[in-house]
């Protein structure tokens, strides 16, 4: 649903654009803030905007992951192409604005843009296995191939450019491969900077949602019996019911945690006693971060790439003259 | 970007490698704009990534003005969504 508040919509209202009035509303408020997650509001923006930050966390925030595998020996069951799709998404710690992006047409890589990482493993029986054992985890060595078994390979400069940096795969035990003995895997792995709109491999967020405020309004006191179905129609916490003068009487307690199921509507009795609307721009965002950058990092990135593409937009404008 | 148009007051800007994303937030900035009779954007194709935005202005105002102001208008509400919500990171780490 578009918002209809433009100058000239509405006669008498004055709904030009107006930054003192918009930061006079506008905040920002952190709900929760976990090791991958982040959940937070914002009251006072409009759709446009708040969908056109969803887009870019989910597909322009830019990270590291591998792009070219080079086989030098693959014996194992997985294919060569199934492996390198993936080894490619798998999650690599390492922060992307350190890193440029590799220019169109270039094979090598150079110090700046690319990654390496080397993954060498070799599967063995164990001598020492008891004879009628049949667990793997004992009769052979090397048998899971994990993604702690990837290294990182330094390229040129880089060991002086990032002294102290650990490049390695965000989770640890990520399974890749299974062997058997005999079976080897040794391949070379080039990472390069994308975006989500390339491959979702570049996605650095697990997801990235919003959801609109819940809002409940009761158009008549509804008590007793039909109270406590009330109750029981919306998600736990959102109606509670109070004791005034000895009757029992619903109250919208919080609105926030109703997910908005719509078991009203089947009971005949409460239907026309309550509505159901949304606040039109109280946006509840959940991001989710696949362990690259922490949460809040990506939305400020995010937030700076819009304004990366205005400012390309005015430069265009200024430099370009118009016919 | 590409513009062509009637004269200055319509003008069809074409921009290049951009969807949704950027299209719609600067539609809604622009369409706050007092003077902007229409304003407009769509994708001309899903498979390439170019959108034509269209502005027409009522009187004599050159099309480009609006815009300017409304790039401007959406930096200023990106600037200023940035700032409040790194002071709120700031106030809840500490």
């Amino acid at each position: 649903v578009h918002t209809t508040d433009f100058p000239g919509n509405y006669p008498g209202y004055d709904d030009a654009w107006d930054q003192r009035r918009f930061e006079g509303v506008f905040r920002v408020d952190i709900i929760r803030e976990e090791e991958g997650a982040l959940e937070f509001d914002m009251v006072g923006i409009d759709a446009a905007i708040a969908n056109a930050f969803r887009r870019i966390l989910l597909a322009e925030v830019p990270t590291m992951a591998v792009e070219k595998v080079f086989v030098y020996n693959n014996t194992s069951i997985v294919q060569d192409e199934i492996l390198a799709h993936r080894l490619g998404l798998i999650p690599i710690r390492a922060d992307p604005r350190l890193f440029e992006y590799r220019n169109q047409g270039d094979e090598e890589g150079t110090e700046i843009d690319t990654l390496q990482f080397q993954l060498k493993i070799k599967c063995s029986r164990n001598p020492q296995a008891a004879k009628e054992s049949s667990d793997p985890n004992e009769l052979y060595f090397n048998h899971k191939v994990y993604s702690k078994h990837m290294t990182w390979v330094p390229l040129g400069n880089q060991t002086d450019l990032f002294p102290d940096a650990d490049f390695r795969p965000v989770h640890d035990d990520i399974l890749i491969a299974l062997l058997r003995p005999g079976q080897e895997i040794d391949v070379l792995m080039h990472c390069v900077k994308g975006i989500g709109k390339d491959h979702a491999k570049f996605s650095p967020v697990a997801t990235a949602s919003y959801r609109l405020l819940p809002d409940i309004t009761l158009l008549q006191p509804i008590e007793d019996e039909a109270a406590e179905m009330l109750q029981k129609c919306f998600s736990p916490g959102v109606i509670e019911i109070q004791n005034i003068k000895g009757k029992k009487v619903a109250r919208v307690a919080n609105a926030r945690l109703d997910t908005f199921s719509r078991e009203v509507f089947r009971h005949e009795g409460l239907k026309n006693l309550v509505r159901l609307a949304r606040v039109r721009n109280h946006y509840i965002f959940s991001v989710e971060s696949t362990g690259i950058l922490p949460p809040d990092v990506l939305v400020s990135e995010a937030i700076k790439i819009l304004m990366g593409k205005c400012q390309r937009f005015l430069n265009e404008l200024d430099s370009v003259p118009m016919e | 970007v590409q513009a062509d148009g009637t004269d200055g007051n319509c003008v069809t800007f074409v921009l290049h490698d951009e969807d949704h994303t950027l299209g719609n937030s600067l539609r809604y900035m622009v369409m706050k704009n007092p003077d902007v009779e229409f304003c407009g954007y769509c994708i001309t194709h899903p498979s390439e990534s170019k959108i034509n935005f269209r502005i027409q202005t009522r009187g004599a105002l050159p099309a480009v003005e609006p815009f300017r102001k409304g790039l401007n208008d959406l930096m200023s509400v990106c600037q200023h969504v940035l700032n409040t919500f790194e002071v709120r990171v700031f106030l809840k780490s500490s």
